[in-house]
């Protein structure tokens, strides 16, 4: 099949690091192509040199689209021939309609005057593609990150995409939307549109992907043909780590001991609609050296649950006991809660975990200052050894301590904000969607670390939504929905179907 | 760096000295301002005809900027938490006012009139910060309200006249000089002897930090950079020591000041507190999970800032040796500008004491200077604001290089 696009011998170096090094990247006429590695390996920095925002002259190599040599200077000439990319963090603005984000910087206009009523129209006719029923005038805040997901594809749709590039479209998707979002793609792909997908999710990749190319450290490995049916997840996985994964989650003998934490009818309401329980009546315990997860749909008030245990840092509380090894314990303030040993790990690391601009050796320490100081005063010497300790401890990858987090890859973002609480010395550790948006090394790591901390003997409770990941990592499983625990069962005796169905049977009974 | 491990002879030399150009640009940030700062002088010190470095214009320096410096300390914890206080301009003149009222007009001792005027001080920062922290009204809109307020509390308690003069004893918190026990004509030796340690002590201190912090091996400042650097801040302090010595020693404001600037600069550097203020300004919501009181903290911030307010509304008022109702009038301006000019970022979480101070001298370099040359206060703005605005962009640009 003809190629659309070649990218032949990609080099592009930053100050002190090759990001990526003579990289070959072909995509063909009206295929899928997903774009796989793990974070850092470069996937980003392609498509970024790919639609023009590291512009021609900074980066050695050729790009050929549609057979002619490309030279952009800037994303408007890649949009112009239809190279759309579409980025992980979404670039709507939330105040605004749909039909005026989709014509953002292209509106439909005559000398400055904007035809509102054609605005619509075109605006209905693109939703109607992407299917969305949503009218256009409705604000993009209104709706949820599936639909506004696909107001993006809209967007691009609205500028004749001939390449649609899609940074980890399903990364904070739930399972319909991202379904949804795949089938779309499928849709195109009929209709002659070439899409590369960056996408960590390996069961995605083979359901909709024609061709795989995969990335490591800055070079492409590998490009695998899935047309005939021969590629396994284990080949993706092999090629993107370099060495073969036969075991995705590490192996462990777990060691369970006493009760140490028990939860007595929680409940906490909505902190703007009193009255509106978000969590309501939940009890539950985690022994000593117990992985216990937590499954549940999005919304169904995990974040919410743990948040507010951590003190009350979600909602309002309304009633409900915490105890540890048997004796109650007062967490009605965050730092009461860490004193008593109770930490929580946020799902939303840039938002919640981390202060991106300052270093890693500033980050660790955050949560247990007392712990680099002499009274009021910091050790500065101890702080830095403490911080190159998790540094090495955890394997986050990066130039120094000094580094700041907002260089940082995900997965070693991720493992900045585990070391904070690692250091905090917790005996109950709430993680939250430990492993969302980071790779399969990374990830696999994250599932040691979890496991080192069930073997000294902690409590360790996993919320998260990927159901293999629970059922890989822990010992026992508590399912949630609306609010409520509907479920518990010894992973042993759980599959995915059993807390779908719990999860079913449950809905709607509030 | 790795750059500059591998090599040897002229080759690594070599190296070093490009190490040191790559580590200067990647500092800039923190350098450029004291480089900005020893321009400016050297420019106004050659256009002046040296007036600007003699003894006596040195000494009027300090007194002239004493009060924006002290703000200007308390102004960066605000900044540097993510805030702002426009309200100190008008605390400086209302705690000026009080004081006169209470000294002057009741007869008050001095030292209790000055001890209530600092309390009241933190308590209009109280009040302001209670409702910044506590009920998360944008600082910008409380401290707004509070200029007015005090402007008018201010006007009301002078009756809009002015109220003088002090007391002398009170007066010399601007105009007195450190005492001089030993008798040499014409140099003031205990000034120059105090001067000297402080001095040595900087030196003592950079030197034993390095060696921690080198055997740690978590330093990347390069050696011949560091040495010249700690060299020639010590050599500058007793040039500068040795320059006021020849005249009438170091005044009394001069001592508060850099005690104040010596604390808060290890509260900000080398603290708990301090580490939390800038995690507050970096990412509140990260710091309040991580168990920082953060509504506490920028509670006491504003408290602060309101004391320190208040100290610089006496030592202004003992300068002036009367209170006035037009006292501190846009002096919010020139202490925010200071430390905007030192580096502190608008977003919060970034900013040192070191470029505050360095900053708010910056302005009075330029103020004095341009008095001198008889430029008119009119151009003098101009200027003024073309300079913030040039250390700003100097400061993103920086940035976005780095980046």
């Amino acid at each position: 099949m003809r190629p659309i696009l070649e990218m032949r011998g990609i080099t592009k170096t930053f100050p002190g690091v090759k990001a990526l090094d003579d990289v070959n990247l072909k995509v063909a006429e009206g295929e899928i192509h997903a774009l796989c590695g793990e974070n850092g390996a470069g996937k980003s920095t392609l498509m970024k040199v790919l639609s023009g925002i590291y512009p021609y002259g900074s980066y050695e190599g050729e790009i050929a689209f549609r057979g002619e040599e490309c030279r952009f200077t800037g994303i408007r000439d890649s949009e112009r021939l239809g190279i759309i990319i579409i980025h992980q963090e979404l670039a709507l603005i939330p105040l605004l309609s749909i039909a005026e984000n989709i014509f953002l910087g292209n509106e439909q206009a005559s000398k400055g005057v904007i035809d509102w009523r054609a605005t619509f129209e075109r605006t209905g006719e693109l939703l109607k593609r992407v299917g969305l029923k949503e009218s256009p005038q409705e604000l993009v805040t209104n709706l949820g990150l599936g639909k506004q997901q696909l107001v993006e594809i809209a967007k691009a749709l609205s500028k004749e995409v001939k390449l649609l590039i899609l940074d980890e479209p399903t990364s904070s998707l739930n399972e319909n939307d991202s379904q949804a979002l795949l089938d779309l793609l499928l849709e195109f792909k009929q209709r002659g549109i070439a899409s590369i997908m960056i996408s960590h999710k390996l069961n995605e990749i083979s359901r909709v992907a024609d061709s795989i190319t995969v990335l490591r450290d800055g070079s492409a490995v590998s490009t695998l043909d899935c047309r005939n049916g021969t590629v396994s997840e284990g080949d993706i996985i092999r090629d993107m780590v370099g060495r073969s994964l036969d075991d995705r989650y590490p192996p462990r003998e777990p060691k369970i001991g006493e009760t140490m934490l028990e939860v007595r009818n929680w409940t906490s309401t909505h902190p703007l609609h009193a009255g509106r329980k978000v969590v309501d009546d939940v009890s539950f315990t985690a022994r000593a050296g117990e992985v216990v997860g937590i499954a549940g749909l999005m919304g169904a008030g995990r974040t919410e649950l743990a948040m507010s245990l951590f003190g009350r840092s979600y909602g309002t509380y309304v009633s409900g006991e915490i105890l540890l090894r048997g004796k109650p314990v007062d967490t009605s303030t965050v730092g009461r809660a860490i004193e008593a040993g109770i930490c929580y790990v946020t799902e939303d690391r840039k938002g919640y975990g981390l202060i991106l601009d300052e270093t890693i050796r500033r980050n660790v320490p955050l949560a247990n200052l007392s712990g680099i100081s002499n009274g009021l005063v910091v050790d500065e010497r101890k702080e830095a050894r403490i911080a190159s300790e998790y540094r090495d401890r955890l394997r986050i990858k990066s130039s120094s301590i000094a580094q700041e987090t907002v260089n940082l890859s995900g997965g070693n973002q991720q493992k900045v904000v585990l070391a904070k609480w690692l250091f905090a010395d917790p005996e109950v550790l709430i993680l939250d969607e430990p492993t969302r948006g980071i790779d399969v090394g990374a990830k696999y790591e994250i599932y040691s670390i979890i496991a080192e901390l069930a073997a000294q003997g902690k409590a360790v409770i996993v919320i998260s939504s990927e159901m293999p990941e629970l059922l890989g990592i822990s010992d026992r499983i508590y399912v949630m929905n609306e609010g409520r625990f509907v479920g518990e069962m010894p992973t042993a005796e759980v599959s995915q179907e059993k807390i779908m169905s719990a999860i079913i049977r449950s809905s709607g009974r509030g | 760096m790795s750059q500059n491990v591998a090599g040897e002879g002229a080759a690594g030399a070599r190296r070093e000295g490009v190490g040191q150009l790559a580590f200067l640009r990647r500092h800039m940030r923190e350098y450029g301002i004291l480089i900005a700062l020893v321009v400016i002088m050297a420019f106004f010190q050659v256009a002046t005809d040296g007036i600007l470095m003699r003894p006596i214009n040195l000494t009027n320096l300090v007194l002239q900027n004493s009060y924006i410096v002290i703000m200007a300390l308390g102004m960066l914890l605000v900044i540097v938490s993510g805030h702002i206080d426009l309200s100190v301009g008008s605390v400086l003149g209302f705690v000026g006012a009080l004081a006169a009222v209470m000294i002057v007009q009741w007869d008050m001792n001095f030292v209790l009139a000055s001890l209530i005027c600092l309390m009241v001080g933190a308590l209009i920062g109280a009040a302001q910060g209670y409702w910044i922290a506590y009920w998360k009204i944008p600082s910008f809109i409380v401290t707004l309200a509070g200029m007015l307020v005090f402007k008018g509390l201010t006007l009301w308690l002078l009756a809009g006249q002015s109220v003088g003069p002090f007391p002398a004893d009170f007066q010399l918190l601007s105009s007195g000089f450190l005492p001089d026990v030993i008798d040499v004509r014409g140099f003031h030796l205990v000034s120059f002897v105090i001067g000297a340690a402080v001095a040595a002590l900087i030196v003592g201190v950079a030197l034993k930090h390095r060696f921690q912090s080198r055997a740690g091996g978590h330093d990347d400042e390069p050696f011949g950079f560091f040495m010249a650097k700690t060299i020639l801040i010590a050599v500058a302090i007793l040039y500068l020591t040795w320059l006021l010595a020849t005249f009438r020693g170091f005044p009394n404001v001069l001592i508060v000041m850099a005690v104040l600037i010596a604390a808060y600069s290890f509260v900000t550097s080398r603290t708990t507190i301090g580490r939390r203020i800038y995690a507050i300004g970096g990412n509140e919501k990260a710091a309040k999970l991580s168990g920082i009181n953060t509504e506490r903290l920028t509670f006491l911030t504003f408290a602060n800032m309101g004391m320190l307010a208040a100290l610089a509304g006496l030592v202004f008022a003992a300068r002036l040796n009367t209170a006035t109702p037009k006292a501190g009038l846009a002096f919010e301006l020139d202490v925010i500008a200071a430390v905007f000019i030192g580096g502190a970022s608008m977003a919060g979480g970034v900013g040192t004491i070191v470029g505050a101070v360095v900053g708010a001298f910056i302005m009075g370099v330029m103020n004095n200077g341009m008095s001198i040359l008889g430029i008119g206060i009119d151009y003098q703005q101009v200027i003024k604001g073309l300079v913030l605005l040039l250390a700003v962009i100097f400061d993103v640009v920086n940035r976005s290089r780095a980046a």
